[in-house]
């Protein structure tokens, strides 16, 4: 191709048209100055300072969807394990509640038990002195006994 | 036997070294042209930086089927104006507003004309003719704006556009002679 390598200097005239040389002068330099304000504002475009960004290559795509994946489970599996360990937790605290106020019941039924069987005791001993007591006869009664058991018999 | 494996392997390896030498200074030399070409075309900086790599990166894939037919330039250039014409094809709706939104004015582009030896008045005479030429420019039809930017900016003969275009000479003519009697309008009337 035959693309003229100058950017400044005549263009190359077709035969069958109506060339830029033939054109007025005027429109001549205004395509003359178009041309060089395309080519600076090109060389200014071209040379301004760019940010690449690289792309990500499909293999570290991949990595990166395995990693979150991950990641994600990781999270997931972590928040239920606490989740299981305390409820877990609850459970066996709720279960010890329970025990411990079953023990506490037993252990009032025990002492209740314990002070009734007390209180049967103690009054048995009463009974049984008052019993005791009651059989016995001051020496000083003795003959009236005596009077009273003879006249009993017949 | 083995060793014309070997020998035919390294001579694989050495025209592949070679081919990938040569695209590269290939890309060195015209990647500028070709950027240029789609900058004026598109008048947007990420866009035409984007399909100057895409133009780079099938001219890359299809480097071994080029047979030199036409020169280098006139195929990388048929690349760009065939990716030019399907981007603006396939994603116009798309892509309208973000390129409005990069697109730049027509004024600003006028900005980057080479202040040379002139006076300022003639500076500001210059600008405004420039901003005509691209207004002109940003009216004509894809193909007239594509065979005027190859002529008046890349400085191609008509031959070459031809065949960058995939248009014949004549109908190359015919849509040039538009494209200029449109400038030459815009220019004489806001005289």
């Amino acid at each position: 191709m035959i693309f003229k390598d100058k950017l400044e200097g005549h263009r190359s005239q077709p035969d069958e048209l109506p060339a830029p040389a033939e054109l007025n002068s005027e429109l001549d330099e205004a395509l003359d100055n178009f041309r060089l304000s395309i080519h600076a504002w090109s060389e200014a475009a071209f040379s301004r300072p760019r940010t690449v960004v690289a792309a990500l290559a499909p293999r570290r795509v991949w990595r990166l969807a395995v990693g979150w994946a991950l990641g994600c489970v990781l999270l997931v599996g972590g928040a239920s394990a606490g989740l299981w360990e305390y409820q877990q937790w609850e459970m066996r605290s709720a279960s010890a509640r329970v025990a411990e106020q079953q023990r506490l019941v037993a252990q009032q039924r025990n002492q209740l038990a314990r002070q009734a069987e007390q209180q049967r005791l103690d009054e048995d001993l009463l009974a049984k002195v008052d019993r005791d007591v009651s059989r016995e006869v001051p020496s000083a009664m003795e003959p009236l006994a005596q009077l009273m058991a003879e006249g009993d018999t017949p | 036997m083995a060793a014309a494996t070997v020998l035919e392997r390294m001579t694989m390896a050495t025209a592949e070294e070679i081919a990938a030498e040569e695209f590269s200074s290939v890309v060195a030399k015209h990647r500028p042209r070709i950027f240029r070409f789609l900058l004026a075309s598109t008048r947007d900086m990420d866009l035409a930086e984007t399909l100057t790599q895409e133009c780079f990166l099938k001219a890359h894939r299809n480097w071994r089927s080029f047979r030199g037919e036409s020169s280098v330039i006139t195929w990388l250039m048929r690349i760009a104006i065939n990716l030019q014409k399907d981007h603006w094809r396939n994603r116009r709706m798309q892509f309208w507003r973000q390129t409005q939104s990069n697109a730049v004015a027509l004024d600003e582009a006028s900005e980057w004309l080479p202040s040379g030896e002139r006076s300022v008045e003639q500076q500001l005479l210059a600008r405004e003719r420039v901003g005509q030429v691209s207004k002109a420019v940003e009216g004509l039809s894809e193909r007239q704006r594509t065979v005027f930017l190859l002529r008046y900016v890349e400085e191609a003969e008509l031959s070459e556009i031809a065949r960058a275009t995939g248009l014949s000479e004549g109908t190359v003519k015919a849509h040039l002679s538009r494209a200029v009697a449109r400038v030459r309008a815009e220019l004489g009337g806001k005289r």
